[in-house]
């Protein structure tokens, strides 16, 4: 145990996802160590962060506005809407510079066993955008695992009654890695999810 | 490091760190074992999708102090992808892993437990059975083992030969006239009748009893396992009770554990 102020920041890191009492201690001492200005600089950006960034009022993704870059854009297509799970999938899915459409972000997936249920996600907020803005499409794309799929299963029940077209992102094997070392169930999913190429 | 090989259900799961994650799994030999698996949540994982809740495996771990490590998982019985295609097997699904989770200890062996569970999940990913009966059978049977066992015919306070009209908790199941106390509630008989072929996995007798009974048989199973675990089955508040339509070709997807 350090004394005071010390071990109350090492508490204070170690309460972070993640970071372990070690690691606490580590950036502790790190902090401890470095310039005035560095550290200084890292405390205005925590207090601003809690005070500028919210959720965009459509999509629930991280923003500085109302309404979020993406949303704010008048190139990307409304008629599209990709629902993820947290705003970090949004990052991913824009790394591709494949999709142009907007995002919904539910806030996490249906996981009973945690207690989360379908309330417990934004998918009111998903069910009334679809009713207010001129959507074509939805693309599920929640993990592809057991809560992430049956997230899907839940929400393709919900909108397919609404004539609604809804799609998941495909599964299968990943660009790059050899066939002999993939498992059944991706290997299952890509025979399940394989295109035409020819004839 | 000693390591050992095992036929296991994957219960649930938690992240840890970056790519790993803690997997917690009903075997057949060892009883509930939680282990790390490495860089499973990776997408180029060679065995991530096969550590996911309701797979079945054969699984090679190594001792640690606190915490197993999985070296390697091969797929015997895929329930978990078949389940998750089906909202409302899911949720069921959902419900039979967290109450096994609850009902057995670390490394204490749970051989019924485990093919109780491993039958419960065939029958959700199989179809063969209502959603709804298979899981409040599965409910029934896990208490049962887990050395609760209601009686539904006889009186559970007194042993009188049944049926009989009251049901109590605390009795352990039907209970006589005499042995009746205050909270007792008064099922209808065919929820009786219900209750006793789901507990002996009466099938045929069970598929012909009509919503009314299925609801209040299911109610009262959920309080009779809630009564016993003493806690909240969080799962059961979220089961999603469907209208069951039987499958005209059940996919075959029952697998025989070696």
């Amino acid at each position: 145990m350090y004394e005071g102020v010390v071990q109350d920041l090492i508490d204070e890191l170690g309460r972070l996802p993640g970071v372990g009492p070690k690691s606490a201690q580590r950036i502790a001492f790190h902090l401890l160590q470095a310039d005035r200005a560095d550290v200084q600089r890292l405390s205005e950006v925590l207090a601003v962060v809690k005070d500028k960034v919210r959720f965009c009022d459509l999509c629930f993704n991280v923003s500085e506005d109302t309404l979020c870059r993406i949303c704010g854009d008048s190139r990307r297509s409304v008629s599209l809407i990709c629902v993820v799970e947290e705003p970090k999938d949004i990052m991913a899915m824009e790394r591709t510079r494949e999709f142009r459409g907007r995002y919904h972000v539910l806030g996490g997936a249906i996981s009973p066993i945690d207690g989360i249920g379908p309330d417990d996600l934004r998918i009111t907020e998903l069910m009334r955008r679809l009713g207010a803005e001129p959507i074509e499409e939805v693309i599920i794309a929640t993990n592809p695992n057991l809560n992430g799929e049956a997230t899907a299963t839940y929400l393709s029940r919900l909108l397919s009654p609404l004539g609604m077209p809804v799609s998941r992102l495909a599964s299968g094997l990943p660009v790059g890695g050899d066939l002999e070392y993939a498992d059944e169930v991706t290997l299952g999913r890509a025979f399940e999810g394989r295109r035409l190429i020819g004839g | 490091m000693p390591t050992y090989k095992d036929v296991a259900i994957v219960v649930r799961t938690h992240k840890l760190g970056e790519t790993d994650r803690i997997v917690t799994m009903l075997t057949r030999g060892r009883g509930k074992v939680r282990a790390v698996a490495k860089g499973v949540r990776r997408t180029k994982s060679r065995f991530g999708a096969r550590l996911e809740p309701g797979m079945v495996v054969e699984l090679q771990c190594y001792e640690g102090r606190s915490l197993d490590t999985v070296t390697q998982a091969e797929m015997i019985a895929p329930y978990g992808d078949h389940i998750s295609r089906d909202y409302p097997a899911f949720t069921a699904a959902t419900a039979m892993l967290e109450t096994a989770d609850r009902l057995s200890e670390e490394h204490e062996p749970v051989v019924q437990q485990f093919n109780l569970l491993a039958g419960g999940l065939a029958a959700l990913a199989g179809r063969t059975h209502p959603i709804d009966l298979v899981l409040d059978s599965y409910l029934l049977r896990a208490v049962s083992i887990a050395g609760w066992a209601p009686t539904f015919v006889n009186c559970a306070g007194c042993g009188a030969a049944g049926p009989h009209r009251a049901f109590n908790l605390a009795a352990g199941g039907a209970v006589c006239y005499s042995c009746r106390t205050p909270g007792s509630s008064a099922p209808d008989p065919r929820t009786f009748e219900l209750l006793a072929a789901l507990l002996s996995g009466d099938w045929e007798q069970a598929e012909r009893s009509d919503e009314r009974a299925r609801r209040e048989a299911d109610g009262l199973v959920a309080a009779y396992l809630q009564w016993h675990l003493e806690r909240g089955v969080r799962s059961l508040r979220l089961v999603d009770h469907p209208v069951y339509v039987a499958s005209p070709v059940p996919p075959a997807v029952g697998v025989a554990l070696p």
